[in-house]
């Protein structure tokens, strides 16, 4: 038998932890490129090295008032989707996770096909919709598109968490006397709590972030990834894309590390 | 409250009809209702004279779709990169879904599940704006390979018919490098969860029977990292047979499919052929779809 350190396939060569650490490093490189563009002084190119930096272009963007009503009408979308999401999504789990019924296998494809097939066959199916209805684009048709892929969000969360959990520990609450509400109170509710949380700002993260299906859905309506994406060939203010571009990375970190934290698998707490 | 708790209780189907029955309304409306729309503006036809949408069922649209040799180009460029960036993302992938699953200590493993995750939760507009700045004329990567005193060979790979272009930004090899950088991290998890499943003890059992390191993973690790690579690899060839969002950015003059719906159904206003149009990746993720399936991609996601 062959030494764990000696020449076998179980040994990380250095060649194997080189490309690993610089897949890493690839992963991360838009990131800090898009840190460093926000500070630069150069207005007009994509010059490298950055000729000085300044924090003058946070000021300016900070005066636009487009920017902030793009801001707001993303965060409302996202509020209002995530909390159908949160609803919608809850019930499917609790329905599907441990039941065994006829056409389940259907309904669980369903509820996999908004994220299976790509963005742009959920926009341009909805829109379709819109156009045979006479449905006016706009805030609800927006919400309406989120909606439909967060619900998968939530609703993967918590039949994860769902699934984990005993259904000893509902049959004994029930033993001991508690009634359903009661037991849902004190005893699925907590356990899956964290999970919805997650799901809940996954969901929202995703939401704040879509273009792929809104651009087909929000008719003349200007969510903040719709207000960025018109700005890419309109570069005439390339200074104040770059500090939203930061701004966007920074607010949408927060809640995707939350969603990290609390659901993180158990095997990487090692104290 | 409670009374309803405990008359439900005693009726399992009827309590797992309620709750179901709103999501199930939802998807099956919004969205399965969305996709029948969508398959039927696939065959009305659009009034050549008054570029209005005639809503007869025809087969006119499927014919301008096939018939035209630009058409079946779209299709066929869009396949190609689809596939260059699937087998490319696995290339650069297992490296690092090897050593998270089988080298890494638990907190360097932690560092790299969070490093992973993070740029794949970052803005996916933020993400393809820094690719533009990193692959622009005068932009970052331009400047160190310059640095390096390397022009010459990128000046090479730029002439190169197909792949070439102006600048990275505008041509196919950088298209490329974006494609791959953004669904990366879809190839890397499952892949790393497959990986996690190849037990130590045929590793080992291959070694004593003689195998070389190359003979053991070629033999025994690749073929049981095979379900996860197909997993990732649903997810790298169905977003880009879907992404128009790439293609325009980091433009290369040829149209993929995704471009094509989105331009014919806004500018163009031809909502039947954008939807004949689309119809065309769910097609082939369904043939690839059950490729997969017979690979094993389902029992590794």
């Amino acid at each position: 038998m062959r030494s764990r350190g000696g020449r076998d396939w179980n040994a990380a060569s250095f060649g194997q932890k080189l490309a690993a650490f610089a897949g890493l490093a690839f992963l991360h490189i838009p990131v800090w490129v898009i840190v460093l563009y926000a500070f630069t002084t150069e207005d007009r190119t994509y010059q490298f090295p950055p000729p000085g930096l300044t924090l003058r272009w946070f000021a300016v963007a900070f005066a636009r008032e487009d920017i902030w009503a793009a801001l707001r009408l993303s965060l409302s979308v996202a509020s209002v989707a995530t909390a159908m999401a949160i609803l919608l999504g809850t019930l499917a789990a609790f329905a599907l996770a441990h039941s065994r019924f006829r056409g389940r296998e259907a309904i669980t494809l369903l509820f996999v096909l908004p994220i299976a097939l790509p963005g742009i066959i959920t926009g341009i199916a909805l829109l379709s919709a819109f156009k045979l209805g006479g449905i006016q684009p706009g805030f609800w048709t927006i919400v309406t598109g989120h909606a439909t892929f967060c619900i998968v969000i939530v609703h993967n969360n918590v039949i994860a968490r769902l699934r984990r959990l005993p259904q000893s520990w509902v049959e004994a609450s029930m033993d001991l006397g508690a009634d359903g509400v009661q037991t849902f109170r004190y005893v699925i509710l907590p356990q899956i709590a964290t999970a919805l949380l997650a799901g809940g700002m996954l969901a929202f993260a995703l939401s704040f972030d879509e273009i792929i299906v809104t651009l087909f859905t929000a008719g003349h309506e200007q969510t903040l990834p719709i207000w960025f994406f018109n700005e890419l060939f309109r570069p005439r203010e390339r200074p104040i894309t770059n500090v939203v571009a930061v701004s966007v990375v920074l607010i949408t970190m927060v809640p995707i590390l939350l969603a990290y934290r609390l659901t993180r698998p158990r095997e990487f707490e090692s104290k | 409250m409670r009374a309803i708790a405990k008359f439900l209780y005693g009726r399992r189907g009827f309590y797992l009809a309620l709750l179901l029955l709103p999501p199930l309304l939802w998807l099956g409306t919004v969205y399965l209702g969305s996709l029948l729309a969508l398959l039927m503006q696939s065959f009305y036809a659009i009034d050549e004279f008054t570029a209005r949408i005639v809503p007869k069922l025809t087969l006119a649209t499927y014919r301008q779709l096939v018939s035209h040799p630009a058409n079946v180009d779209i299709i066929l460029r869009t396949l190609g990169m689809a596939a260059a960036v699937t087998v490319m993302a696995a290339v650069v992938a297992f490296p690092i879904a090897n050593y998270m699953a089988r080298h890494a200590s638990p907190r360097m493993k932690a560092v790299f599940y969070v490093g992973v995750m993070l740029p794949m939760w970052t803005s996916y507009l933020v993400k393809v704006y820094a690719w533009r700045l990193v692959l622009a004329k005068q932009g970052i990567l331009f400047w160190f390979v310059d640095q390096l005193g390397l022009t010459p060979a990128l000046d090479a790979a730029l002439t190169t018919p197909v792949i070439g272009g102006p600048s990275l930004a505008s041509s196919y090899l950088g298209m490329f490098i974006v494609f791959v950088y953004m669904w990366l991290p879809f190839m890397i998890l499952p892949l790393t969860a497959a990986l996690e499943r190849v037990p130590q003890s045929l590793l080992q059992a291959s070694a004593d029977l003689g195998a070389r390191p190359g003979q053991t993973f070629r033999n025994v690790v690749l073929p049981l990292a095979l379900p996860g690579l197909a997993a990732g690899s649903v997810f790298t060839f169905s977003l880009t047979l879907g992404d128009y969002i790439i293609p325009s950015v980091v433009g290369a003059p040829g149209y993929f499919i995704g471009m094509m719906v989105y331009q014919q159904q806004g500018t163009v206003g031809n909502l039947p052929l954008a939807a004949a149009f689309s119809v065309v990746p769910i097609i082939l993720i369904a043939i690839y779809l059950s490729l997969a399936k017979r690979l094993g991609a389902f029992d590794a996601l």
